[in-house]
């Protein structure tokens, strides 16, 4: 009877092979990380010449999805045709919520992008998850200085010693204003004080709109909380990222004022995504704090709509809004290909150049020197960074943006939603972010 | 298969024949090419996503430490981050089941019922109700998020209504389970539909002559003669609704606070979002044992009544 045992011999077979090509799967999972600290050795350092080598093709990812899109493509249209025959950028553009995820994993499997604009946050977590590449000598070519820069803007760009951004620009938060619901009560811009902010709120109820100011539970409610907790002179995290510090009294204070505007009636409860800004297009909402990217949205979709964007009241005492940067990174997949190393270099430094040009996407220019240009000093949201110690970012920890989704932003929901108070939501969102920073601390080995 | 019930008996007069006719490996020559796609796309998957989650395993980190089950243990300790999240995760997953099946199963049978008499126009009718089917999930989400929006939506406006539908429960859940309902009816009713054809026209006749009334047909013929459709059914209907995932993604976003983020959308989430992949694996095996589970239930529930 040869039969059965053969018949188990061939399952034995089939279990080995199939075990074998499982272990085999995970060797390749495992080399795909370790693949990616190899490159960069062999580029040449860039000096800001010009590129000299073969015509390379370079795949270019941002998220340029709302009204700073169509000014991004222009300008890449542009220096294609300057550079036509020798490079060709391929733009990419996704949203940031599902470029981020994707970003390592394509690069990962050479999918990815050569190059690509992310933010300030982000740049320490793909720098340790060796998603990019050191870019000190374009800094150096392009003669950009610490000096000319926010501090934080720069600093965000530095991980172990090394830089891994050029910053582009900075953008922040920014109240946005219906001026026809304001000039019934007499106003011409929205206040900049908290008295003045609040009267304003109980005179537009009393001129017949309803609820003047909607609380969102989701974006940007979040970003809502740290200025206001700025504001009252609060801080997010410790210097060494080890602690939340959010769940303080001033953060109580800041999450408090948003839920009281609930409970004021100047917003309906539990406002779902993003109505807030539908209902600020469609003339039902007289203020909304929102990006000051959505200026050019703004002006394409809601053309009939009289707004005006004056900088977030100062609720707290000091003036603090929350703010970002684009950088532009090199990308370990660019890394393992010296030409595109050096094309992508040249790239950078072009579109850096061109930092008073991309300000007409609605966003202010990164550099001290370029926000003085005339043409640049006459856009609406450069006024909002007259003062540039008012902005406020969040610390480029590795791994922060779980933290900020686990726990801060899951708090902050809990409050406005009132499933929890201001105070109980921190504490207990407080108890999360620890034990996820420490988490971080471990996994990201710093 | 002969190989295994090969008696004694046999053995003299059967081997060369046999033999000749079908050699040890003749069924797995046949069962090959199933047996490769299993292998490739089950057993594979299945055993590199158990190896995953006994490991710390990100995607894009370099070192991928062995952890054991170190993973399941922290989903199994309430105290910790990713635990607490994926039992109330669980729970959402759960509350959308048990509240989504019951009306799956009756409101799609009860328009088959509709559908299988004939009357005019019953062609038209059958294809409004699976029209819904035909639009992907991501439309459906979209559609129904401003739909349902509880400030500058129209359901509330024409209702006269002040409910939050997307970011308040119980509304949220009586949001999605009606989206979902009216989404994949027509499914079900098709179904339904095609094992109510397949009863007998002269049953239902045998039973009027036995003087049975329409209710009385219902139990005793219509009833029993769906049973091998309503096991797929129910089983079916199960499965998809524990893996809901596109509805609450799109018209909740979880809201509110995590309330209706379910077991696929953490997962999802926490390995493609987080990179999390050994976590992720570790709550999908949990998942999956559970839908075992269940599924077992409702295949042991639907046997014991067939006994006499």
């Amino acid at each position: 009877m040869t039969h059965p045992l053969s018949r188990r011999a061939f399952l034995n077979l089939s279990g080995a092979a199939g075990l074998t090509a499982a272990l085999a799967a995970c060797g390749g999972g495992t080399r795909l990380g370790t693949g990616s600290t190899t490159p960069t050795a062999a580029a040449p350092a860039f000096t800001g010449g010009e590129y000299t080598g073969p015509k390379v093709t370079l795949s270019y990812w941002n998220g340029f999805t709302g009204g700073d899109g169509p000014h991004m493509r222009t300008m890449i249209d542009a220096f294609n045709k300057e550079y036509a025959g020798r490079i060709e950028v391929r733009n990419v553009t996704r949203r940031w919520e599902d470029l981020y995820p994707a970003m390592p994993t394509a690069i990962s499997a050479g999918n990815g992008p050569d190059v690509a604009v992310i933010h300030n946050d982000w740049i320490g977590t793909f720098a340790v998850r060796q998603v990019l590449v050191p870019v000190d000598d374009v800094v150096g070519a392009l003669q950009l200085t610490e000096g000319d820069f926010i501090p934080a803007v720069w600093n965000a760009g530095v991980y172990n010693g090394k830089r891994y951004s050029v910053p582009l620009d900075v953008h922040c938060l920014g109240d946005y204003y219906n001026a026809a619901h304001l000039e019934k009560i007499g106003l011409k811009e929205a206040p900049g004080d908290k008295a003045g902010y609040e009267e304003a709120l109980a005179e537009l109820k009393k001129a017949s709109v309803a609820q003047p100011f909607w609380m969102p539970n989701k974006w940007p409610a979040h970003l809502m909380f740290m200025s206001l907790l700025w504001q009252h002179g609060g801080e997010l995290y410790s210097e060494d990222g080890t602690k939340a510090l959010w769940g303080s009294e001033q953060g109580v204070a800041a999450l408090s004022w948003m839920v009281e505007q609930i409970d004021k009636g100047y917003s309906p409860a539990k406002v779902a995504i993003d109505s807030q800004y539908a209902a600020f297009k469609n003339d039902k909402v007289s203020l909304t704090w929102d990006g000051i990217w959505q200026i050019n949205d703004l002006k394409t979709n809601a053309p009939s709509l009289k707004w005006g964007l004056a900088p977030i009241p100062n609720i707290g005492g000091t003036p603090a809004v929350w703010s970002a940067s684009h950088n532009f990174v090199l990308t370990s997949q660019a890394g393992k290909d010296p030409n595109k190393v050096q094309a992508a270099k040249v790239f950078i430094g072009h579109m850096s150049r061109q930092s008073t040009e991309w300000a007409k996407a609605g966003m202010i220019p990164a550099r001290n020197s370029a926000r003085q240009a005339p043409e640049v000093a006459e856009l609406p949201q450069v006024k909002l960074a007259a003062d540039m110690s008012v902005f406020h970012f969040l610390p480029a920890l590795p791994g922060v943006g779980d933290v900020q989704v686990k726990a801060l932003e899951l708090a902050v929901a809990k409050a406005v939603l009132k499933e929890a108070g201001p105070a109980d939501a921190l504490k207990e969102g407080v108890a999360t972010a620890d034990k996820l920073l420490a988490e971080n601390k471990r996994k990201y080995g710093q | 298969m002969s190989v295994t019930t090969a008696p004694g008996a046999v053995r003299h007069a059967a081997p060369a024949r046999t033999a000749r006719r079908m050699r040890w490996w003749t069924p797995y020559a046949f069962l090959a090419p199933y047996l490769a796609l299993f292998t490739v796309f089950m057993v594979v998957p299945i055993g590199f996503g158990f190896w995953t989650s006994l490991h710390e395993w990100d995607i894009n980190l370099p070192a991928k430490p062995f952890v054991g089950l170190g993973n399941y243990a922290d989903l199994f300790d309430p105290g910790s981050v990713d635990g607490s999240r994926f039992w109330m995760a669980m729970r959402a997953t759960g509350i959308f089941t048990v509240a989504s099946v019951p009306i799956l199963i009756v409101l799609p049978l009860a328009v088959a019922l509709l559908m299988n008499g004939r009357f005019k126009g019953r062609n038209v009718y059958r294809a409004v109700y699976f029209a819904p089917y035909v639009l992907g999930v991501a439309v459906v989400g979209l559609l129904w998020r401003y739909l349902l929006d509880g400030n500058i939506g129209l359901v509330n406006h024409y209702l006269g209504l002040e409910v939050q539908w997307t970011t308040d429960v119980p509304p949220a859940w009586i949001a999605l389970v009606g989206v979902t309902v009216w989404w994949t009816l027509g499914l079900n009713s098709v179904i339904f539909l095609a094992g109510l054809q397949d009863i007998p026209r002269e049953l239902h006749e045998a039973a009027m002559v036995d003087g049975a009334g329409p209710w009385r047909r219902f139990r005793a013929v219509t009833l029993p003669g769906l049973r091998p459709v309503m096991v797929f059914v129910v089983n079916a209907t199960i499965l998809a609704s524990a893996n809901m995932f596109g509805q609450s993604y799109l018209i909740t976003a979880g809201a509110p606070a995590d309330q209706t983020k379910t077991a696929i959308y953490l997962i999802a989430e926490t390995g493609l979002r987080q990179f999390d992949m050994g976590t992720a694996s570790a709550m999908s095996f949990i998942l999956a044992a559970f839908l075992m589970v269940a599924s077992a239930l409702v295949f042991g529930a639907f046997r014991d009544r067939r006994k006499p």
